[in-house]
């Protein structure tokens, strides 16, 4: 008997989670007849089973719920909503005694009477309540309940099987092996990896286990606030390990029901700002390495940056000095603090004290993570990103010194071997920056890194992380394995290096490479990429630069992009010429640039002098400096610099304020500052655009000119710059055109300029621009 | 009365509640866990289970153990396992366990990890708490 009831109930709760969405898809199609007979056939059974294992209460509801369901059948009452309510209510109540059961308390069943009323309340003509049995098909359930306790147990079972037969097989190997035990033996391997890849996927689970119940939370938690919603869910099919399905299904249900309460505007505001009126939600999953991506994106208010920053200065959190140094994301960081909320008022449903705190920690806890994307008025994306531990992964495997680590096979864009022209790793100070096929990637040396032995890499393992790529530098790479990854120890996971253990069939402990974690312990840093969806073709912010300690003890930086190498020359290879330095390179001499603070007499006054070598790919020239320090990202915002010389303008990194080398002023070599001008859109086309738009466009920005290298729809270009050797424009923008020759010394046509003299460029783009004005 | 495993640390003899302990083993091949605090020594396998090695003599704040004590205590902690290396287990005996005589202001690592001692055959053994000798990602609370 209490097994029966232990049965009944687990598959009551199983049903009720699956029909959730039934019923919120019936109330929109009321003639749906497949919905309507699941929900027939739901409380049929509860009928069914409640009469069997005397369950009168049950036995009550479920009735009532049935006959008038009858009636809809048959056509003889309408799913009006609150026919449709009071069925859910019904439906509601069922789970809530049905829950009582399962915990062995109490339920309070003074209203069944008016829920049950509640249901006749007809609108129509009275039906005569017809009790009818309708058969309803049950489909013998091709699924069992297991505990997970007791997949645990096979999944360990089954690793033992695999050591003790790889212990078999190293046994018999040392032997003369008789055939037939050899082949006893590879048939047993197959039947035990086949063996392992079941196991291993019983544990597996759809996302859809943790999608189910929201269209019904929305439905409900809209209603109740008044603001109409529409869900959809994308990615259900996504497999993630049902344990951390569970540890989702909290931090899950907070998150919609703030999309709802706190972003989510009510329709007369949304009308008002011009939005319609039924809000939208989007929840998809999707992998990504060995990440599981759930995204909760509305169109609601998003976050008021400014709110937040002035609450935790009120709650005394921070202090009004701290949070006027934040940046925009450090100040949307701060709703993941105990206790700051963006509301100031309480409600029912999500200002219970329970905060994005909570849901940060939450994910945390099972190693994961929660970045926020948010664009105040128009919505918020909050991505979940939670790794797929427990679960099958494949991985390459890498050694270093004489220790292997796993790296998950997603996360791995490509390997390469340190040799030929291809793969170039040039040391920039103490840190290293690897060149594969052109591309610059920062490289994280894992022998060094983790202290497990010196050496040069022999082996690049490029790493694509969320954030960015770089190169991970290794002794070999061994093999691929299928392994299964289970969370480490927390002394070992707090490292933040290690995104597991495994014992993969050699029987020896392996750790699993985090390679997000690698790169934030080593200190990479890269720009990270939007996930918004951009509305315009924008200018890409992307500006990594060497951040070096200049010869007057200055700390500068350099776009990255215009460095070749950074290297040490001997003294002898420093000359002053002409009256400017040249460094001898080989048969030839390239221009040394140098901060005017030092005598040029100095300059090599070491015995060796270290210096950027600086390129567009036809041009050298090298920039002495005392040492390269790291690289850093250049903010978007860069303060053009008041005077001439060859400093572009100031950037504040870090909190420090840092100026920025122009590589411009270098190649040009005089550097006179052409007059500010004030002009809207410049056109960076023809094939030389790329190289423009690393070279030009921070001139032409810090001159207050915005540069695309594609004409926007709805703006006309002011002025266009093309080299002079590209093919004539085709005359849709109608924009003048300045051309730009290669050659210092050419004929005098006013529209053309030598590319690297800046004064002449900014005049010319000023002239243009004016007249443009003008028209 | 307590059922204790009697063991040494460092020439201190010591005891571990019975009911911390799993099982007692000589661990096979360790394979370093690079970054990790100190007193984790490194993985190894036991049957097909990962094991996290903990140095007690550095977990205690002394000297690491010689690399061929292989001897340890699986303990399982947060449901994670646990082998805490001792120099040498010697029996099982039940106790009747009685409170440090005195609780030092501040407190060296032996008694942050000691929940009491027992007496056998007039020599006083510290009782040492494994929940507290395990490495935690942040440091214990005195």
């Amino acid at each position: 008997m209490d097994d029966l009831l232990q049965e009944f109930i687990a598959e009551t709760r199983e049903t009720l989670e699956a029909l959730s969405g039934e019923i919120v898809a019936w109330e929109a199609a009321p003639a749906d007849r497949a919905r309507l007979d699941a929900i027939f056939r739901f409380v049929h059974t509860v009928k069914g089973s409640c009469g069997f294992l005397d369950l009168p209460r049950l036995a009550r509801l479920s009735h009532a719920a049935e006959d008038v369901l009858a009636a809809v059948r048959d056509g003889e009452r309408v799913p009006d909503t609150a026919l449709v309510d009071a069925v859910l209510a019904i439906v509601d109540r069922i789970g809530a005694i049905v829950e009582a059961i399962a915990a062995g308390t109490p339920h309070d069943d003074s209203d069944d009477v008016a829920l049950i009323e509640a249901l006749s309340q007809k609108p129509t003509a009275p039906a005569a309540p017809v009790a009818r049995a309708v058969a309803a098909p049950r489909i013998a359930p091709r699924s069992v309940r297991l505990n997970v306790d007791l997949l645990d147990r096979m999944m360990s079972g089954m690793s033992d099987m695999v050591l003790a037969r790889n212990e078999l097989a190293r046994r018999l190997r040392d032997d003369v092996l008789d055939p037939r035990v050899e082949a006893a033996l590879d048939r047993l391997s197959l039947t035990v990896a086949d063996m392992r890849d079941t196991v291993t996927r019983s544990r597996m689970q759809t996302v859809d286990g943790l999608f189910s119940a929201l269209p019904r939370m929305v439905r409900d938690v809209a209603a109740e606030l008044g603001k109409a919603v529409a869900l959809r869910i994308d990615g259900a099919d996504v497999e993630l390990d049902r344990e951390m399905i569970e540890m989702m299904r909290d931090p899950m249900v907070h998150i919609i029901r703030n999309a709802i309460d706190h972003g989510i505007e009510p329709p007369a505001e949304r009308r008002r700002l011009g939005k319609p009126p039924t809000g939208q939600i989007r929840v998809s999953a999707r992998q990504s390495g060995n990440q599981i991506l759930i995204e909760v994106e509305d169109d609601g208010a998003g976050i008021d940056v400014a709110r937040i920053a002035a609450k935790a200065v009120a709650s005394e959190r921070r202090t009004a000095a701290e949070v006027a140094a934040m940046t925009p994301a450090e100040k949307l960081k701060l709703i993941f603090e105990p206790g700051l909320s963006s509301r100031d008022t309480v409600s029912a449903t999500s200002g219970r004290g329970v905060g994005m705190d909570v849901v940060h920690a939450n994910i945390e806890h099972v190693g994961g993570r929660v970045a926020l994307d948010n664009r105040p008025g128009q919505g918020l994306t909050i991505t979940v990103q939670v790794p797929l531990t427990l679960s099958i992964m494949s991985t390459i495997v890498v050694s270093v010194g004489d220790q292997r680590f796993g790296i998950a096979r997603q996360t791995i864009e490509e390997i390469v071997k340190v040799r030929g022209d291809q793969v170039r790793i040039d040391p920039v100070g103490d840190i290293r920056i690897a060149t594969v096929r052109g591309r610059r990637l920062p490289m994280l040396p894992l022998g060094p890194f983790l202290e497990l032995g010196q050496g040069d890499p022999a082996t690049l393992v490029i790493i694509a992380t969320r954030d960015g790529d770089y190169a991970l530098g290794v002794d070999d790479v061994l093999d691929t394995e299928e392994v299964v990854v289970k969370p480490a120890a927390p002394a070992v996971m707090a490292t933040g290096l290690y995104a597991g253990q495994t014992l993969p069939d050699s029987g020896l402990p392996m750790l699993l490479l985090d390679g997000g974690g690698l790169a934030q312990a080593a200190g990479l840093r890269f720009h990270r990429t939007a996930i918004a969806a951009v509305a315009e073709v924008e200018e890409e912010a992307d500006a990594p630069a060497l951040l070096f300690e200049d010869l007057d003890g200055m700390h500068r930086a350099i776009p990255l992009g215009a460095i070749d190498r950074v290297e040490k020359v001997a003294a002898d290879a420093v000359h002053h010429l002409a009256g400017r330095g040249r460094l001898v390179v080989g048969e030839t001499t390239i221009a040394l640039h140098h901060s005017d603070a030092v005598a040029p007499t100095d300059l090599a006054s070491g015995g060796e002098v270290e210096v950027i070598r600086l390129t567009d790919g036809e041009t050298e020239c090298a920039y002495a400096i005392r040492g390269a320090l790291e690289i850093i990202q250049l903010p978007a915002e860069i303060a053009p610099a008041a005077g001439a010389g060859p400093i572009l303008g100031i950037a504040v990194c870090d909190g420090r304020p840092i100026e920025i080398l122009d590589p411009l002023a270098l190649f040009l070599d005089t550097a006179p500052v052409g007059e500010g001008a004030r002009s809207p859109l410049c056109l960076l086309d023809g094939a030389g655009a790329a190289w423009m738009d690393r070279f030009l466009r921070p001139v032409l920005e810090a001159n207050g000119y915005r540069c695309v290298l594609q004409p926007p729809k709805d703006e006309a270009p002011a002025v266009r710059l093309m080299m002079e050797d590209d093919t004539a424009p085709g005359e849709a923008s109608g924009a003048p055109v300045v051309r730009l020759r290669r050659e210092r010394d050419m004929a005098a046509d006013p529209d053309s300029i030598y590319r690297y003299d800046r004064s002449a460029l900014i005049a010319a783009v000023a002239g243009h621009a004016r007249r443009g004005d003008g028209r | 009365m307590t059922l204790f495993l009697i063991a040494s640390i460092a020439g201190q003899g010591v005891v571990f509640d019975a009911d911390q302990v799993d099982s007692v083993v000589d661990i096979g091949d360790v394979v370093a866990v690079p970054r990790a605090e100190p007193s984790v020594r490194g993985l190894t396998a036991l049957r097909s289970r990962v094991v996290t090695v903990v140095d007690t003599r550095r977990a205690l704040g002394l000297e690491p153990m010689p690399a061929h004590v292989r001897r340890a205590v699986i303990t399982r902690q947060d449901g994670h396992y646990y082998a805490m290396l001792v120099d040498a287990l010697e029996d099982i005996e039940t106790f009747e366990t009685s409170p440090m005589p005195h609780a030092p202001p501040g407190g060296g690592a032996w008694s942050r990890a000691a929940n009491g001692m027992v007496v056998r055959d007039g020599e006083p053994l510290l009782i040492l708490d494994l929940s507290r000798l395990v490495p935690h990602p942040t440091p214990i609370l005195a």
